[in-house]
């Protein structure tokens, strides 16, 4: 799951240290993924590494504050819009994606739920041809079967899912109703910054 | 390169007039060669039933033309029409369409004996396709005396025989289990890869994923195409 690409599409909307990082992402995926804020500052620390993303001070509790830079918004913009392969943990990934996604104001979901259920028509498309050339009466082939199988039902269902949330997202805004979220109010937690 | 076995030229549907028109096809183009599989696939309503029912000449189009090898259906006079779609297209419908005081048996052989083919010889192939459809001990139920499932085999079964070309399936495996819905598909395939044009209309993206090509339809217009091309990638462990 892509921690690195979700700090950066969080700090598309503001400057913000890590334990509100933390929080933004838990609420903007409904609870579903509570990151260790340990994973949170070590990840923080690769991205200023590699230029992604500047510190711009602390504040009164001594906490790091961070912005993305030019080339971080880049990599969390593309990060928004593609489709992911359809591999049982990427599925994970894009449930969190397209959650972060629906309140990242300008984020154009519809395109990204669209893309992503191409993808997994593609996907399903090519692991039906390879079924196809399988001759069923061999038993050495069932075992691949088997997980072939899993697999084509796993892309079924989430093109069932991509569908149905398709539906959700149009009627939501028919409805007039907006999803997104700008930054909350930082708790007065969390960790302070270490001495270097 | 193959022949064009079914093509649809911009046809438009309207149902109705003045307040209660409806516009279920809006300018559909499509072209169906010997050997491939179409899948149509899109909501409820989006106008897949009629564009399969004007591809089969039972209902014409209010503008736009149909071919079907080398004829325009339009232009054919009721008797022509009627002995295309008995000898070269091949029908599944979405409700079956079974004549209910014929054995399972009589209704597929039906299109055979119409056409002249002997009682025996058209017994025989009726029987071959039942059985390829797995349900050859039906053969003398009545449609009545057999489960939804098996009815619609029986109905795939009728659009099977004789020496059809086009065939097209409107929601085939609809009261089917998943592997009896596999049989068939891999039977159709077997069909469509022999040399006929094929449309298949379904829900069930496993089944269009059999498919050459995916067309999605919305209100009434052909929006995407998602062909079968790319090799299959690696899935996680
Ligand atoms: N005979 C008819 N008279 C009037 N309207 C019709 C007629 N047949 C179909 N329609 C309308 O045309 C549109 C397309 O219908 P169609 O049966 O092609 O949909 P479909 O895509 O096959 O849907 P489903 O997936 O539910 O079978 C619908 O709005 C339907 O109500
Ligand atoms: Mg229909």
């Amino acid at each position: 799951m892509s921690v690195r690409a979700s700090i950066l599409a969080v700090l598309t909307l503001g400057e913000c240290h890590g334990y509100q990082l933390r929080q933004e992402i838990e609420s903007r995926t409904g609870g579903s993924w509570q990151i260790n804020i340990g994973q949170i500052y070590s990840t923080l620390e690769r991205l200023e590494r590699d230029g992604l993303l500047e510190s711009v001070g602390s504040n009164g509790q001594g906490q790091t504050r961070y912005r993305v830079t030019p080339s971080g918004s880049v990599e969390a913009e593309e990060w928004l819009t593609t489709a992911i392969p359809s591999s049982p943990e990427a599925r994970n990934e894009l449930a969190m994606k397209l959650a972060l996604a629906v309140t990242i104001p300008g984020c154009d979901v519809e395109k990204l739920v669209h893309a992503q259920r191409v993808q997994t028509m593609r996907n399903l498309q090519a692991l039906t041809a390879t079924k196809r050339d399988v001759d069923q009466n061999d038993p050495a082939e069932l075992p691949w079967l088997l997980v072939a199988d899993l697999n084509i039902f796993n892309c079924e269902a989430e093109l069932r899912w991509l569908e149905h949330i398709e539906g959700t997202l149009a009627r939501t805004a028919a409805r007039g109703l907006n999803p997104n979220q700008t930054l909350s109010e930082p708790a007065k937690r969390g960790r302070p910054t270490k001495a270097n | 390169m193959s022949k064009v076995l079914l093509e649809l030229i911009d046809v438009q549907k309207t149902y109705g007039t003045g307040e209660n028109e409806v516009h279920a096809l809006r300018g559909a183009s499509l072209q169906v060669k010997a050997g491939e599989l179409v899948a149509i696939m899109g909501a409820s309503g989006s106008g897949k039933s009629t564009l399969l029912t004007i591809a089969g000449g039972l209902e014409v189009p209010t503008t736009g033309d149909v071919r079907i090898i080398d004829n325009s259906l339009p232009t054919l006079k009721p008797a022509q029409l009627a002995t295309l779609r008995r000898q070269t297209i091949g029908y599944v419908f979405q409700d079956f369409n079974l004549i209910p005081s014929l054995t399972v048996i009589e209704n597929v052989a039906l299109p055979l004996e119409l056409d002249g083919v002997k009682v025996r010889k058209a017994r025989k192939a009726a029987l071959d396709a039942l059985e390829s459809m797995d349900i050859g001990e039906l053969a003398d139920r009545f449609p009545d005396e057999i489960s939804g499932g098996q009815r619609q085999r029986v109905a795939i079964a009728r659009s099977f025989v004789g020496p059809r070309q086009v065939l097209l399936a409107d929601e085939p495996t609809g009261a089917l289990d998943s592997k009896t819905s596999e049989a068939v598909i891999r039977a159709l395939r077997k069909r469509i890869d022999a040399g006929i044009a094929g449309v298949l209309v379904t829900h069930d993206a496993k089944l269009a994923a059999w498919a050459d090509r995916i067309l999605v339809i919305r209100d009434g217009q052909i929006v995407e195409e998602i062909s079968n091309t790319i090799t299959p990638e690696q899935f996680g462990a």
